[in-house]
């Protein structure tokens, strides 16, 4: 009796100890994942921060009367003309009918200065076009210039150094409060290329050259990387071969991505001939760099369809291909797209093989084929990231938020496919 | 194929340990009491189906099966009983070629359908299977409807020819197979969906719509209430018209009550075959009476 009541005591002691030590086992994971969101918080609350104003942009609003005299321009058509016109007076002149304080030629000069450098060929452009329009008196919408924008977003903002005379900070504080300086959402940033000025600077160009790019590599990656999955799953003889094969596989995965790129540039532009900077060549490096994971993701989701199922099929006298055609392949089929689309968003992100192929290249227009020169998303960031004026900064945190959208998005919807198709047997 | 084979294998080779364990309630050595490729009883028909002659399966080394012969009727159904491991379910697959999957496991000896070899290498495996169809343990319908089910089999086959033929395959099969009532509204919705005792008698509908000559059944009840198994083993009764059943079973009460033949199956070793009743009232070895009496398996 009294042994009895002795080891319940032992159980109860050692109890009290397990307990505690299991409390200070989930402490452990939980400070785990506060670290792990924190930093995920911290990065995504440093970039929104930075970022947010990239998506907006400054304008002025004028009314320029676009006079020939004043432009000594008489025939819009004619490009001599054109090329000699002075397309600045005009909005200096409409400047001044809100700041009639600048009156010398110096102070006009700074005046012409609050708009973008690219104000001017605007205003040609707009005559180029519609001819009619000399001697009328057009409202249009201006980018403001990079330093205007900068002091009208941060002025205050101990990081960003505001580049404007006092006098012109006088001015645009005047013009903003007439509602002639405004800020709206920045639709430039959607619709255009690379540019010097960060005000003209958008992500289209490298949105489009990132499409291009992934169209490539799905379309080489998927097939063979399915097709090599299968072979070996399915078909493969059981040698030393094959094991070799699964083992090189295996490391592919491990190989850092700027050999793939070495390897592109080696191969695929030195050997081959290809062109540099073209969408092409990047699809096919990170194609390559994309086939261990869709592999190896494949061939886990073929090992995990029952053989039960197999057996089922084999047993009303299906063929080994028909078995596989059938069975296998669409069931293991959510699986490989997930592995798919995981990998695409690994190649989405990819900046360093891109970088050796020439890839990296400063491209205003936006590619049209895929053997035009672009760039893409991860690429444009970098260069942003690494230039030096100030207004590139916001717009390298902008496209990192948009490139992150992109990435949760396949993110989701390889989670979304996997739920959707996952089937139970 | 390769990652499955191995489990199968090793399992085969962990129940032949456990069996090994088992005791044998007598004083004298197995060895003695079992004589290779000796069978007591009616190991031969006189009308077969199959003729299986010193037929030895082996898994790399482990021998499972070791020199068995026996014929099975044309239209009988003959039950395989015995203790776990002792190889009845490797022998079965061995009458459709299943065991071709498993890369390590080799057949030797004669098996013939209907005076043809199995394991000729001019045999095609697929008409094989055509004609020998199967049931499994584990209800393992396919993941689709059940009309795409057992229109499958037909369908790989080139058994019909338009939709209308196909539709009245799928209908008798499921008829014979006594899920018509049940099915029959609910032809598109998907098979997995369904009870284990309707998902194994739809896995007996999909084995029958190729028309089959032969039906393995390799513990089909064993996944299934006492409700489902009364029904499935009516099937059998009411197939062994028109079909040879081999029907693998723990359960000796099935054996009894579904076949005209009973195998008794030991360690690899076929004990002794004859007709059921003889083997339950009156079994001739005394492996065979110590299991059906309980002493052990």
């Amino acid at each position: 009796m009294s042994d009895q009541s002795s080891q319940a005591e032992i159980v109860r002691n050692s109890l009290k100890r397990r307990y505690r030590k299991e409390r200070r086992f989930r402490l452990y994971g939980m400070v785990a994942i506060f670290i792990a969101l924190g930093s995920l918080f911290i990065l995504f609350a440093d970039i929104i921060g930075k970022g947010h104003t990239g998506f907006i942009k400054t304008t002025i609003t004028l009314d320029v009367t676009l006079d020939s005299e004043m432009m000594y321009l008489d025939d819009p058509t004619d490009e001599d003309q054109r090329s000699m016109a002075d397309f600045v007076a005009p909005i200096i002149d409409a400047l001044q009918d809100h700041i009639p304080e600048a009156e010398t030629a110096a102070e006009k000069r700074e005046l012409g200065r609050l708009v973008g450098n690219y104000a001017a060929s605007e205003v040609r452009d707009l005559l180029e076009n519609n001819p009619d329009l000399l001697n009328t008196t057009q409202t249009i919408e201006f980018l403001a210039h990079d330093r205007v924008s900068t002091y009208v977003k941060h002025a205050g903002n101990p990081r960003y150094s505001i580049k404007l005379s006092e006098q012109q900070q006088r001015w645009v504080d005047e013009l903003v409060e007439k509602g002639v300086i405004d800020t709206s959402f920045n639709d430039v940033l959607f619709s255009r290329g690379d540019s010097r000025e960060p005000s003209n600077a958008g992500i289209l160009g490298a949105i489009v050259g990132s499409l291009l790019t992934m169209l490539v590599t799905l379309a080489i990656a998927f097939p063979v990387g399915i097709a090599a999955a299968v072979y070996l799953e399915e078909f493969a003889p059981q040698n030393k071969f094959t094991d070799f094969i699964e083992v090189n596989i295996n490391n592919l995965a491990a190989v850092p991505s700027i050999i793939f790129g070495l390897l592109g540039l080696a191969v695929f532009i030195g050997l081959f001939g290809m062109p540099r900077s073209v969408p092409v060549v990047g699809g096919m490096v990170l194609a390559l760099m994309t086939l261990p994971t869709i592999i190896i993701s494949s061939r886990a989701a073929i090992k995990s369809v029952p053989p039960s199922i197999r057996e089922a099929a084999e047993g009303v006298g299906a063929s080994k291909m028909q078995v596989v055609l059938h069975h296998v392949i669409p069931l293991a089929m959510p699986g490989m797209l997930t592995g798919t689309i995981i990998g695409m968003a690994q190649a989405l992100g990819e900046t360093a093989p891109l970088l050796l192929i020439g890839m990296v290249a400063f491209i205003v227009d936006v590619p049209t084929g895929f053997f035009d020169s672009a760039t893409v998303l991860p690429v444009q960031i970098y260069l942003w990231a690494s230039s030096s004026e100030q207004g590139f900064i916001e717009l390298a945190s902008a496209a990192i938020m948009v490139l992150l959208t992109f990435m949760i998005s396949m993110n989701a919807l390889a989670i979304w496919l996997r739920k959707r198709l996952e089937r139970r047997w | 194929m390769n990652t499955i084979n191995p489990s199968i294998s090793t399992g085969v080779n962990m129940r032949d340990k456990q069996a090994a364990e088992i005791p044998v309630p007598q004083d004298k050595p197995e060895d003695t009491i079992i004589e290779e490729g000796k069978t007591v009883g009616k190991p031969f028909a006189s009308d077969p189906k199959f003729q299986l002659r010193n037929v030895s399966v082996s898994y790399g080394s482990d021998r499972a099966i070791k020199d068995i012969s026996l014929d099975i009727g044309r239209n009988e159904v003959i039950s395989f009983i015995g203790p776990s491991g002792c190889g009845k379910s490797t022998f079965l697959r061995c009458l459709n070629r299943m065991n071709d999957s498993i890369d390590i496991c080799r057949v030797k000896g004669q098996l013939m359908l209907d005076g043809e070899d199995i394991y000729s290498p001019k045999r095609d495996v697929v008409e094989l299977r055509a004609r020998v169809g199967m049931v499994f343990q584990k209800p393992n319908p396919f993941p689709k409807s059940i009309y795409d089910n057992v229109a499958y089999g037909p369908k790989i086959h080139g058994l019909a020819n338009r939709k209308s033929e196909l539709d009245e395959i799928v209908e008798n099969s499921l008829r014979k197979a006594g899920l018509w009532e049940e099915a029959k509204d609910r032809l598109d919705s998907v098979a997995t969906g369904m009870s284990g005792g309707q998902q194994q008698r739809l896995c007996i509908a999909r084995a029958i719509a190729v028309s089959p000559e032969v039906i393995l059944m390799d513990e089909p009840c064993s996944a299934l209430d006492p409700i489902a198994t009364a029904r499935v083993e009516e099937l059998i009764a009411d197939m062994s018209k028109s079909y040879t059943i081999v029907i693998v079973t723990h359960s000796m009460q099935q054996a009894a009550r579904v076949s005209n033949r009973t195998a008794y199956f030991h360690l690899g070793h076929l004990v002794e075959v004859n007709e059921t009743n003889k083997v339950f009232t009156s079994p001739e070895h005394q492996l065979t009476e110590s299991y059906i009496t309980g002493r052990f398996g």
